[in-house]
């Protein structure tokens, strides 16, 4: 980094003028800024670098650590990083009282008490995970089926939801997609509007009135053009849509918005099918976007929200920020985005659909879940179709679900059980190699 | 109106994947005391390592932005 740009960064986060421009003017030596260049790249996001200012500009008592020295300190321990930049913000704010051992009975007391929290080797974090997301489930139940809606649009929440996750559908009850804009589309109604119109898929009976006449064995389209221009479609678009639909057709523009298209030497039953194929065409619009519709975000951007999905098309579309659209269909986010995406959106949905509702699970659970479908580099179901399926144990396997097809199945091929697992171990009454159980005490000879 | 190709490098569901070499392949499997097999997968045809020149039996580093630790590593074997 250089001093200018520190300068400049010192200068935004509200450092007195007067020490900016000292270090612009190459007051300070090298030390200086490979210091700052230090704690601001250690702190990042949290700008305190007026402290560090500060902490040059007077006598550093005896005894009394500097900021600096309590970083790395901090950075020494063993502890995510997250509880680091907690830690060092809050060391911060007592720093005048702190000495050498003081620090390091504190991180000593920090790394002990994170490392009493891990999970211990051999413990069923799956089993936990299962349950701790099981419990509040059933309370789930109870309020089950109801929709709750952006507006007009419905989405289904609470446990239908969490079911459609973790079976990993394809096709969702109510797929919908939160768009996101950029520039002036997001801070303008009018541009927003725009966009929802573009994406929004508009069939020519939306826009016109189709009618088949069998006197002179055509059909006719009346063009409404107020509809038209509330939906930003130009007259030439439509008329070029409907040239495109075949070559068999003879279109003739009558003016007036009216359209007549001949067919020749059909009959009545080829004309009828012509009217509905007409109805149907999509004349502009993403083919799966329903409905649009433009809403105020509370930090006061345009937002769309849309009834069906196509996020590859819609990140397309220019205006919309392809960063930060998103769709509520974890298939469709894998197909895209990638699996690591997806895994995100397991966590991310997850999350959102119980605190919804109220609940508070931990995030390590639902991650742990998320991670269990995406360990094979595409989005897997927990059924039987996918993660307990797969088990490597028969009795496992027929404990869960369709109990004789497995048997049956595990018979033809003459397969073997291990005895590894959990159930299969209860099944047979054996000890379940687990926690406590994993370990086995030998009496010394 | 269409942007041409779509890059959805930068979108925020998509965490920083980069391919490591077989050094640090060989001190992660030796860490964890684990064979190659017995990582996470990510199929070759993944979006977000495309354009990365990675191969089937390469493994991704993964940046990921975790909701606990502030930021964790992962590791995915690239498959077929």
């Amino acid at each position: 980094m250089e001093i200018k740009t520190v300068a400049e960064e010192l200068k935004k986060s509200g450092v007195d003028e007067a020490i900016v421009e000292l270090i612009k003017e190459g007051f300070s030596p090298v030390e200086l800024a490979t210091e700052i260049e230090e704690q601001l790249e250690m702190q990042i996001g949290q700008p305190y670098a007026d402290d560090i200012i500060l902490m040059f500009g007077r006598e550093v008592e005896s005894e009394e650590l500097n900021l600096g020295r309590i970083g790395r300190e901090v950075n020494k321990i063993k502890v995510p990083v997250k509880i680091k930049n907690e830690l060092r913000q809050k060391l911060k704010a007592v720093k005048t009282k702190l000495s050498k051992e003081k620090l390091d009975a504190i991180l000593g007391a920090v790394e002990q008490k994170y490392e009493e929290a891990q999970v211990e080797p051999r413990e069923a974090v799956g089993i936990v995970a299962a349950q701790s997301i099981g419990e509040p489930g059933t309370q789930m139940t109870m309020r089950t089926f109801h929709y709750a809606g952006v507006g007009a649009i419905y989405i289904t929440l609470g446990l239908p939801r969490i079911i459609e996750i973790v079976d990993a559908r394809k096709k969702l009850s109510t797929p919908t997609m939160k768009v996101m804009l950029v520039r002036d589309f997001a801070s303008e109604r009018n541009k927003a509007e725009e966009i929802a119109m573009e994406i929004e898929e508009t069939y020519i009976r939306d826009i016109a009135k189709v009618e088949a006449d069998i006197d002179d064995m055509s059909v006719w389209v009346v063009i409404n053009a107020k509809e038209l221009k509330r939906r930003y479609i130009l007259k030439e678009e439509v008329e070029q849509t409907i040239k495109d639909i075949g070559t068999d057709v003879l279109v003739e523009v009558m003016g007036d918005g009216k359209l007549r298209i001949h067919i020749k030497d059909k009959s009545c039953h080829d004309l009828l099918r012509l009217e509905a194929k007409m109805s149907n065409t999509v004349v502009k619009g993403i083919d799966g976007i329903k409905r649009a519709l433009v809403r105020r975000d509370p930090g006061g951007e345009y937002v769309l929200y849309t009834e069906g999905s196509a996020l590859k098309k819609v990140l397309k579309v220019d205006g919309v920020d392809s960063r930060r659209t998103t769709t509520n269909n974890i298939n469709e986010i894998s197909d895209v985005l990638g699996i690591e995406a997806a895994r995100n959106a397991i966590i991310e949905e997850m999350a959102s659909t119980l605190d919804e509702q109220g609940l508070d699970v931990d995030p390590r659970h639902i991650t742990l879940i998320a991670d269990t479908m995406t360990m094979d580099g595409e989005v897997k179901q927990i059924g039987r179709h996918g993660i307990a399926g797969e088990k490597a144990s028969v009795l496992s396997r027929a404990a869960f679900e369709v109990t004789v097809d497995n048997l049956l199945e595990a018979a033809m091929h003459g397969e073997t059980d291990a005895l590894k697992g959990v159930t299969e171990n209860v099944i047979v009454g054996q000890p379940i190699k687990l926690g406590t159980g994993a370990i086995e005490l030998m009496a010394r000879k | 109106m269409k942007k041409g190709t779509l890059s959805i490098i930068g979108h925020e569901l998509v965490p920083e994947h980069v391919v490591i070499d077989e050094i640090e392949v060989k001190e992660l499997l030796d860490k964890y005391k684990i064979k190659r097999v017995q990582l996470p997968k990510i199929k070759v045809s993944d979006p977000a390592i495309n354009g990365l020149g990675a191969e089937i039996g390469d493994v991704v580093e993964i940046t990921r932005q975790s909701r606990t630790a502030g930021i964790s590593l992962s590791f995915r074997l690239v498959i077929g």
